[in-house]
């Protein structure tokens, strides 16, 4: 009974039951949370992973405004079905510089984690328009605008410079060749190109809508979709190495 | 309006501090939120800025209007040695409950028909899946259950403390300021204003209102808390108060963003990968934990007694239930996350929690069923009660599915797919719904003194809705199990079996079944306005004084 009797000090004071509340809801977060921003083990170390060059991360945002996470995932499980549906599975390394991340949670489509260079780029602005004029059964909404608008170049500076405040490793170049290397990626032959790659190790360079002019969210979309899962190249990784 | 003996008293009346604070307040944010609307860089923040001026300069007029209008006095705390209770607020809250609750469900409609017939998503930017499904989540979730729960917990925390709720302007605040709040969200995913956060999609500055408007209402309520009459802090009060706070914790670590510009829309959460995932799924499992669980607990714990006229079956139990639920429910995030590249110890953790979190969820299912100890005959008579009482059965179904889809195993099989939807469609539809339908039933009699419109609209309510829900999760069930195992099937050759567009098709029958079930749903919900809304304007009045306060449980 005394215990019983005992619950009575947070029956009778708000302040006592509040920090009660608190210190029992404090625990589980704090255990499960901070080890994961300082045990090495978390983030594998991996060769080939870069922030996302300006194209490609505008066509992130494009990719999170439209809620495209809701229905497709861009995490690969280590089950067998999953690797020979989807390939390797996901590295935590690989959404590293994800602010925020995009695993989702429902596949009402497949998987995206490494869709990159499945497709080719016509299939996407096709499948992007109007998916079912390309896959008759699929369910996806169309999106007819992003080949009309065009992204803004005026603020993707501010863009990088932001991520760089979260974490992500931009260089002050990046920074400040940013709304060329928007344009430069679109534009193999355009004078930019070059010194885009060397910027952007191994990104591509393509017209993705195949359209002349200015990059359009058609162009960035497609561009982030195309480098999905491509970054690692796991014929040269070693998952050994990494165990802890 | 002004009669003659108000006009005698407005000679010696003043503002209150309140009053001049909040007006003026208001008046500065909407000198800035004028400039916001100028020079807004994104047509999203600048439409969100003018809706923030016209709003804030609607209150300060509002307040003017309210300040010239009343008596030299406030109201009094107490009226012939009876709590005045603060009843205005609760009375808009529960109007919102109902209004979302309609819209939310309606959306929801849409976007499951949008799944079935591909077609409906018109291809305007607007009107996709990506952009109404947040909506719909928001509007069901935060919008309808925000709104029932601060109605009642405004309401149970006065009646239970036996006096008047703490805060003269402030209790308006908080219900008009959440459901400001939920506009912007609300038209900032049409916009496709959203950090895509699962049910933590709003943009910045909405988090920061939110974040004003949430630290008022935990004040309201704890300082109703502290002037109380009762020795006892009802039961029902401990959950309330432990959804506030824990949503409050949530929904700081969860939203950390800094933005690219203070004048845009757009912003970068804090966190990134690994460390974003496991936030988002702690604060996105815990938002069912304590917001649709803790606080709808608190519903059960005040509604369901006070309905059967029996006390709460187990103190003890209450006690037990009650801490045990709100220390494991913090670990079960990870079981959103398992096989994925979130480390294996925290997936372990994540699972062992869950598991042991159904023992906690069964106490306060069977604390709710028992309290009907000696009044089970009401549940043939009273469909309201019988309502609340199969919220609470299927609060226990919700809660034994979970768990067991948080076993690795029959994750492997049940993730990404529609099992997930169906799960939480049992818990939304069955418990958060109907525990909140039983709420409104009772609330909106008692704040307008007034009998129930009609008990046979109820029934019709109750056996509809149900039906709807049974079409719906078990749609969910047949189409999820099929789905997952679709994907993992294999040829006697050792090939996958299908391609993932055929088990996209083999989704439509039961796709079109949930659309029904939806459908069924939301008829039953609009029965529900009709009932209430005649319940008010031609309803006739209560007999008696329908609410004295239950004792605290000892």
């Amino acid at each position: 009974m005394s215990l019983w009797n005992r619950h009575k000090i947070f029956e009778k004071n708000s302040i006592i039951l509040i920090v009660g509340i608190l210190v029992v809801i404090a625990i589980g977060g704090l255990v499960e949370i901070t080890p994961l921003f300082y045990l090495k083990s978390t983030i594998e170390a991996v060769d080939g992973v870069r922030p996302y060059t300006p194209l490609e991360l505008a066509g992130r945002n494009i990719y999170v405004r439209e809620g495209c996470y809701l229905c497709h995932s861009q995490m690969i499980r280590p089950l067998r079905d999953e690797v020979e549906r989807y390939g390797h599975y996901s590295l935590a390394a690989e959404s590293m510089y994800d602010h925020p991340f995009q695993w989702g949670s429902k596949r009402t489509g497949p998987d995206l984690a490494r869709v990159g260079g499945k497709y080719s780029d016509d299939w996407h602005v096709t499948h992007l328009i109007n998916p079912r004029s390309i896959v008759p059964q699929s369910v996806m909404p169309g999106y007819p605008a992003l080949a009309k608008t065009e992204i803004d170049p005026s603020d993707v500076a501010a863009h990088l410079r932001t991520n760089r405040a979260v974490g992500v490793p931009y260089t002050d170049e990046q920074i400040a060749n940013a709304a060329a290397d928007l344009k430069a990626q679109t534009d193999p032959d355009g004078p930019g190109s070059d010194a885009f790659q060397k910027r952007y190790p191994k990104a591509v360079v393509r017209n993705f809508d195949g359209k002349a002019g200015n990059p359009t969210e058609l162009d960035a979309l497609i561009a982030y979709l195309q480098m999905l899962g491509t970054l690692v190249d796991f014929k040269l990784y070693n998952e050994k190495a990494n165990l802890r | 309006m002004t009669s003659p003996s108000s006009v005698s008293k407005s000679i010696s009346k003043s503002m209150t501090m309140g009053e001049a604070g909040l007006a003026s307040g208001l008046a500065v944010f909407a000198f800035v939120s004028f400039l916001g609307a100028a020079m807004g860089h994104d047509a999203a923040f600048s439409f969100h800025a003018s809706l923030a001026c016209a709003a804030s300069l609607i209150s300060v007029i509002m307040i003017g209007n309210r300040y010239l209008d009343r008596p030299a006095e406030l109201p009094p705390a107490e009226i012939g040695g009876r709590p005045n209770y603060n009843l205005g607020p609760i009375k808009f809250a529960s109007a919102m409950a109902m209004f979302w609750g309609i819209a939310g469900f309606s959306v929801g409609l849409i976007i499951a028909m949008q799944l079935a017939w591909p077609a409906l998503n018109f291809d305007l930017p607007w009107t996709t899946f990506g952009r109404l499904r947040p909506l719909h989540t928001s509007a069901v979730v935060f919008a309808f259950g925000g709104n029932v729960l601060i109605a009642s917990s405004l309401y149970v925390v006065q009646k239970t403390c036996r006096t008047r709720l703490a805060g003269d302007l402030a209790p308006w605040f908080v219900v008009v300021g959440y459901n400001f709040f939920i506009l912007i969200a609300g038209t900032g995913y049409l916009l496709g204003v959203t950090q895509s956060k699962e049910y933590a999609e709003p943009e910045w500055y909405a988090d920061l209102w939110l974040t004003i408007v949430w630290v008022t209402y935990l004040l309201v309520f704890l300082m109703t808390l502290v002037k109380r009459k009762e020795p006892h802090i009802f039961v029902a009060n401990w959950f309330y108060l432990a959804f506030i706070i824990t949503i409050a914790v949530l929904h700081l670590g969860n939203n950390p963003a800094l933005p690219v510009s203070f004048l845009g829309s757009k912003s970068y959460i804090a966190w990134g990968g690994v460390q974003d995932a496991m936030f988002q799924w702690w604060y996105g499992h815990n938002a069912v934990g304590f917001f649709l669980t803790a606080g709808f607990l608190a519903i059960m714990y005040y509604f369901i007694p006070k309905r059967a006229e029996r006390p709460v079956y187990s103190y003890r139990l209450s006690i037990i239930h009650f801490w045990a639920l709100i220390f494991l429910y913090i670990w079960a995030g990870p079981h959103h996350l398992h096989y994925t590249a979130l480390p294996d110890w925290a997936q372990t953790l994540g699972m062992t929690f869950s598991i042991m979190l159904w023992m906690p969820s069964w106490g306060g299912m069977i604390n709710g069923l028992m309290t009907l100890s000696g009044a089970w005959d009401k549940l043939r008579t009273d469909p309201v009660l019988r309502m609340m009482v199969v919220s609470v059965a299927f609060y226990g179904m919700a809660t034994f599915e979970g768990p067991m889809m948080s076993i690795k195993v029959v994750n492997s099989l049940s993730h990404y797919t529609d099992w997930t939807i169906g799960h939480v469609h049992s818990g939304a539809l069955g418990w958060v719904g109907f525990v909140s339908f039983g709420a409104l039933y009772c609330l909106v009699p008692w704040l307008w003194n007034r009998q129930l419109y009609s008990l046979k609209l109820v029934n019709w309510h109750f056996w509809i809705s149900t039906i709807g829900i049974v079409l719906y999760i078990s749609a969910m069930w047949v189409s999820g199990i099929l789905q997952g195992l679709m994907w993992r099937a294999y040829t006697s050759l050792g090939f996958l079996e299908y391609s993932f567009i055929e088990s996209v098709e083999a989704m439509h029958p039961f796709y079109i079944i949930r659309a029904a079930g939806g459908a069924l749903f939301l008829v039953g919900a609009l029965i529900m306005a009709f009932n209430l809304w005649m319940t008010v304007n031609a309803g006739r009045a209560s007999e008696t004084e329908g609410a004295g306060a239950l004792q605290p449980a000892e």
